[in-house]
């Protein structure tokens, strides 16, 4: 079992007027950043900053990262940057990063680099993950929607092949094209970096990460649908010749773990009060139809059962505007939250294990209008108690993560030392 | 509101490598209307009204609902040499053409690599040069019952409105909006809806007789733009019609058609 620790890092702004349980909600492109407060962004990152490398100290295997653009409620405009402190300053948890948005990189080269840099910096410590980015990604960024999934599987050819192929070659591509491709830093993972793909809308990513092997990890989303995604994963791996198992899927989800039942409940309440959030349930913010249906993004047909439900509930397929608004007693019902204390909450993380059965969790905590102290406590409590549970409970439920398992060929890799499965490409 | 004298008649034929899509009505010299950004919103009474007089022709752009899409055609100029082709192939030369909006844009491109394509040609709205003041108006950014919406000066006041952009549209127009919108993102995301070259180029259309027309309130593509394609074509004359928006052809239909009249005769 592989463990990671997630925040989007929201940009808090009590005095903003949309942050807190009566902030207004946001809809996307509608926050201009004349409000935005430049000592508060600083002490921000460095706060989540710093949280990271608690929980490594606590004993998570994974410090994951991820990226969005122009909006306030993901302050990793530049999750590689972020990436790049954490390769310097822990050194032993590995830096997740889910992901780059591959088709928004007019110049993938540069991506090459930074990553191959983190990858050293850290000791082959980088999981590399690619996104394709929601509309508002393809919007600042100016990244055509209709070439996004072109562009992802070219970028993707294109890093691998300049990760593990000796330079300079050449690369005259459909969407990009080199003369002189020849990086002078290489990564320091053999052959290359591992890639993961997150993901929650697109049947043709899911299906491209099984036809490649690459774990795929399913963001927050409900886990009947969850787990439905992931039996066509295991079918699609099926039918490309190899058995998949726990060390190929991943879930995360918000997990809140406090000193006392009431402290833990008054806490979680804060996922859904922070600023909005397309991808935290129950505080969404007002749907900006446009940019969801951004023409030729997804497949207007191929979407995931997890999709389905999102689209079902936001008032059907339209692009009607409208507010998700789960409320927060049924996440909890559901186990899309679970918080409480340590001897509460690993019964259900347990729960969640054996019906979705990943080989790669993500707790989602410390997000929404969570303090510093709100994050740090229940991250001492995970370290104290939630992790070594967890960890137990999946030795005995059989769920190996991607560096026990190697994902690709289902190869045992504890015996190995320094073992750095890979995709096989 | 359509005269119901005019017999349309749609046909799919095999031309430069692709099943292009046409529908052809009326009777007289050949006219080409070069659709925008929309697509088919229908058969409208100018339309009617100019096939009174002239043999209608209205292809389905490739990658428009239901001409299929060519993967090659990534952009305008590609469009523009597509289109230099199969016209070639329909025997439509020396033609009288109107495009509206992007299939102004799309004119004016092929009338640069081709001039003697057109006998004359009228761009109305046309997008395809950088406004020298204001911007292009951002159809992606807005659903598309607000971009049709935003192509009107008065919508209330425009009797064909709820026929372009009807408040409830049927599933099959919801979908070939959307796909319509997808392949005019392929061919003018970035820059956005214009060619920075152009405007040096339209000088090759000083033998062609041109006439710009623009609606004086258009909210879309800036009267600015309209003013640079005539100062950028030698000998074309610019109409601008008062209270207007985007769409004179809809929503100023009777002075639409006594400009065409009077430019086609």
């Amino acid at each position: 079992m592989f463990i990671g620790y997630f925040t989007e890092r929201p940009y808090q702004d009590p005095g903003s007027g949309y942050f807190g349980a009566t902030g207004k909600p946001i809809m996307d492109l509608t926050v201009s950043n004349e409000i935005y407060d430049a000592k508060l962004g600083a002490e921000l990152y460095n706060r989540y900053l710093d949280e990271k490398m608690y929980a490594e100290e606590m004993g998570f295997d994974g410090l994951m990262l991820n990226e969005h653009h122009g909006t306030p409620f993901c302050m990793g405009g530049a999750m590689n940057v972020e990436a790049s402190i954490l390769a310097r300053m822990t050194n032993r948890a590995k830096i997740v990063l889910l992901g780059n948005i591959l088709p928004i990189w007019d110049d993938p080269l540069w991506l090459v680099e930074q990553l191959s840099m983190i990858d050293m910096i850290s000791r082959g410590r980088l999981v590399s993950g690619w996104v394709r980015g929601t509309g508002r990604e393809s919007v600042a960024h100016n990244s055509p929607p209709p070439y996004n999934w072109e562009r992802f599987q070219e970028a993707h050819e294109f890093v691998v092949k300049a990760w593990t192929t000796p330079g300079p070659f050449r690369w005259e591509g459909k969407h990009f094209q080199y003369r002189h491709v020849n990086p002078w830093v290489r990564p320091y993972q053999e052959p290359h970096p591992p890639i993961w793909l997150p993901g929650v809308v697109s049947r043709d990513s899911l299906m491209w990460a099984a036809e490649k092997r690459i774990p795929y990890i399913m963001l927050a989303t409900e886990m009947e649908p969850t787990k439905l995604a992931f039996q066509l994963y295991h079918d699609t791996a099926a039918e490309h010749g190899y058995e998949s198992g726990p060390q190929n899927i991943g879930y995360l989800w918000k997990v809140h773990v406090d000193e006392t039942e009431e402290l833990a409940e008054q806490t979680a309440r804060k996922y859904v009060q922070g600023p909005s959030n397309p991808f935290l349930a129950g505080n969404e913010g007002t749907v900006n139809p446009a940019l969801v249906n951004l023409p030729g993004l997804t497949s207007r047909t191929r979407v995931l059962p997890t999709q389905a439900v999102a689209t079902a509930a936001r008032g059907g397929t339209g692009g009607v505007a409208g507010v998700l608004g789960r409320p927060f007693e049924q996440q909890v019902e559901d186990y899309t939250i679970i918080t409480g204390t340590p001897d509460s909450v690993i019964p259900k993380i347990r729960h969640v294990l054996e019906y979705i059965r990943p080989g790669s969790i993500f707790f989602w905590d410390g997000d929404g209008a969570m303090t510093h102290d709100d994050a740090m406590r229940s991250l001492r409590l995970m370290g104290q108690e939630v992790i070594p549970a967890v960890k137990e409970i999946a030795k005995e439920l059989e769920l190996p993560g991607p560096f026990e398992v190697d994902p690709a060929t289902g190869k045992d890799l504890t015996g190995e030392a320094a073992a750095t499965p890979t995709a096989d490409d | 509101m359509a005269s119901a004298s005019v017999a349309w008649t749609e046909e799919t034929r095999s031309v430069a490598g692709v099943d292009l899509h046409l529908r052809k009505g009326g009777s007289g010299a050949p006219l080409l209307i070069l659709n925008d950004e929309f697509g088919h919103l229908g058969t409208l009474r100018y339309q009617d009204e100019l096939a009174r007089q002239h043999t209608v022709y209205i292809p389905t752009h490739p990658g428009f609902v239901p001409t299929p899409r060519l993967d090659w055609i990534m952009n305008m100029r590609d469009l523009a040499g597509w289109y230099l082709m199969a016209l070639e192939e329909l025997g439509l030369t020396s033609v009288n053409a109107i495009g509206f909006s992007i299939g102004g844009w799309l004119a004016a491109e092929m009338a640069t690599m081709s001039p003697d394509q057109f006998n004359k040609l009228a761009l109305v709205g046309a997008m395809g040069v950088q406004p020298p003041e204001g911007y292009i108006y951002d159809m992606f950014l807005n659903v598309p019952g607000h971009c049709i919406a935003a192509c009107f000066h008065e919508p209330e006041a425009t009797p064909e409105f709820q026929d372009v952009c009807p408040d409830q549209p049927s599933p099959e127009q919801a979908q070939a909006w959307e796909i319509a919108r997808e392949e005019a993102c392929r061919l003018g995301w970035k820059p956005y809806m214009y060619y920075p070259g152009l405007p040096n180029l339209l000088k090759r259309l000083k033998d062609l007789p041109t006439m710009i027309v623009w609606g004086g309130e258009d909210e879309v593509v800036p009267i600015s733009a309209g003013q640079l394609y005539h100062q950028s074509i030698p000998g074309s004359r610019l109409e601008v019609l008062a209270d207007c928006g985007h769409m004179p052809q809809v929503e100023k239909t009777e002075e639409f058609l006594a400009l065409m009249r009077q430019f086609l005769a």
